[in-house]
């Protein structure tokens, strides 16, 4: 039989419902990939097999009924930051030490409802703060990626390491992620997989870790864009259990892919051609705009001047909003607890002990420019900044751009400890962050290789509730660029 | 701006992080290299700008005002590290 792990979902689909093998045989495939190359990638921090095989073994009566839902037995990973209930659920942090949900997140439920499988949590930042998953309570994960030649690790990128790298590796079909930053974008575009951040408000955050609530965002990272259509069509829905979920119908988005995008107005901003840009960068989004031409579409230079802004605004609204999220974790409610003389003393040590350096970096951050006397001067600033960056985005709109062509990231994986200076990391993020700072879809798609192979991926960014047009848009890209696979499975023992 | 030991040490008291002084001196560091890169935002003329509250323009949508969930005490407190009888349990904080 071939190895059922290398089919995309909408593959998948086709032969369970023509019978070519079953959903716990698919199940067992990805718990056999799992057992056989986790060790090497760390990708999963738990596999729940017993969950998996149950659900599975549900699928097979679903589909032997002709009952099949939209993700019958499609096996995935879950993020570590949603809730899911009895499981595992950490946002991979020492402080949520033990936590096992009493509830199911309203993703992860729309998921299942709809016949998906989980095979597992994935590894990701500590609280989703880091573009290399090098923050993470439970170690680093290892991108299956490596540079031609050599054997040196490399990271994912981040937050969404886990999912990235378990999604490259063939080690579920698909993943969640969550993309405040950059989350899902940068490491799809290191790992040459394919992720999307919805516009805000699309999917529920219900049941989600919080980090930066007025950024926060779920969505998929799938192999292939119609993997992700066909994920984010689950994943998003209307949720009175989150007041920014809006209540709005969600369309099914594998309607858009295969669609011309002859005559559609594609934007190219000279803000994002920064200063020290790689080469190599520059050459593949100038690839990428040859071949939206070719498919017919219209490129038209645009300027979105306060990009530069972006991150120094990201890193004031961000952290503060985190520093107020995580004030919950205090030694009372759930996971750790480190004993102190006074409850203060209780506070002070178990946020000591349970948080890491990033998080503690930003809570800080955050707790100072929210203290008396600086407010006006940082987050009102930044949230000012942030109307700005939306407003160059409408102006786009406005001027008739259908959607924004950029790089994802502005360099390659690199090797853990590389980059140590939190700004220099932070600039990982340099081109993804407007879009979360907008509150606008964004989508990365792997679109070339580097000098030493590693993949690289552009950028879509959209208007407000404009996934279609993305998807739309994506798949010209991936269909002109072909897929991206590691040339060997050196993670599999 | 940037900030000096004693800030440091007066944030991590609000934040409720306990430092010691050799972690405050490190995090000193590390907290002016990210307060100057966001000086950046200096530049920015923002008069007359208003300040975003939703990047989505929406109306919070509201509940009826009614009890629409609860009775599970027991659920509630079963993640606490310490708890009894459905209370979360803490150090003394009333003499």
């Amino acid at each position: 039989m071939t190895d059922l792990t290398r089919l995309t979902i909408a593959e998948v689909r086709d032969k369970l419902a023509a019978r070519d093998f079953t959903a716990t045989e698919l199940t067992e495939s990805y718990l056999g990939a799992i057992r056989s190359g986790n060790k090497a990638l760390n990708a999963f921090i738990a596999v729940t097999g017993d969950i998996a095989r149950e659900q599975a073994k549900a699928s097979d009566a679903k589909i032997a009924a002709g009952e099949a839902r939209p993700l019958e037995g499609i096996p995935l990973g879950i993020k570590d930051l949603y809730a899911t209930k009895g499981v595992h659920t950490q946002a991979c942090s020492h402080i949520l030490d033990g936590f096992r949900p009493e509830y199911e997140s309203t993703v992860t439920q729309n998921l299942f409802d709809d016949g998906a499988v989980m095979l597992g949590k994935l590894n990701m930042d500590e609280f989703a703060m880091g573009s290399s998953n090098e923050t993470s309570f439970y170690g680093n994960v290892v991108n299956p990626w490596r540079r031609n030649g050599t054997e040196t690790a490399l990271v994912p990128g981040g937050s969404s390491g886990g999912s990235a790298s378990a999604v490259a590796a063939h080690l579920c079909a698909a993943a969640t992620a969550s993309d405040t930053g950059g989350s899902i974008r940068q490491p799809a575009a290191l790992t040459g997989t394919v992720g999307i951040k919805p516009t805000y408000g699309r999917c529920s955050r219900w049941g989600m870790v919080a980090f930066a609530s007025s950024l926060d965002q779920a969505g998929p990272i799938g192999r292939t864009v119609r993997d992700n259509a066909i994920l984010l069509k689950s994943m998003a829905s209307v949720d009175a259990k989150d007041t920014t979920c809006v209540d709005a119908p969600v369309p099914n988005y594998e309607d858009f892919i295969g669609k011309s995008i002859k005559g559609m107005k594609i934007g190219i901003p000279k803000e994002y051609h920064m200063d020290g840009m790689p080469e190599v960068i520059d050459k593949l989004w100038q690839q990428g705009i040859a071949w939206l031409k070719d498919a017919g579409a219209e490129i038209a230079e645009i300027s979105l001047p306060h990009t530069r802004y972006a991150l120094p605004a990201y890193y004031i609204v961000a952290p503060a909003e985190a520093s107020s999220n995580l004030a919950r974790y205090d030694g009372v409610r759930y996971g750790l607890r480190v004993p102190g003389n006074d409850i203060v003393e209780m506070y002070e040590n178990t946020r000591a002990a349970g948080f890491g350096d990033e998080v503690k970096r930003r809570v800080m951050i955050g707790t100072y420019v929210l203290s008396a006397g600086y407010y006006d001067a940082y987050y009102l600033k930044a949230q000012k900044v942030r109307t700005l960056i939306r407003q160059d985005f409408d102006n786009a709109w406005a001027d008739g751009v259908d959607a924004i062509l950029t790089p994802t990231t502005p360099n390659a994986a690199f090797a853990p400890g590389e980059i140590t200076d939190p700004v220099t990391m932070y600039l990982n993020d340099v081109f993804t962050v407007t879009a979360n700072m907008a509150g606008v879809p964004g989508m990365s798609i792997p679109a070339g290789l580097n000098k030493d192979g590693l993949p690289l991926g552009l950028q879509l960014i959209g208007k407000p509730f404009d996934e279609g047009t993305l998807f739309r848009i994506g798949e010209v890209i991936e269909k002109a660029a072909g897929r991206f696979e590691p040339s060997a499975t050196w993670w599999s023992e | 701006m940037s900030v000096d030991l004693s800030t440091v040490k007066r944030v991590a008291g609000l934040a409720r992080i306990r430092v010691d002084d050799a972690q405050a001196e490190k995090m000193t560091g590390e907290l002016n290299t990210i307060l100057g890169f966001v000086e950046q935002l200096n530049e920015v003329n923002v008069d007359g700008v208003e300040p975003m509250t939703s990047v989505v323009e929406t109306t919070m949508k509201k509940r009826a005002d009614g009890q629409s969930d609860g009775g599970y005490a027991d659920k509630i407190v079963s993640n606490a590290p310490v708890h009894e009888d459905n209370f979360f349990t803490v150090p003394k904080v009333v003499e």
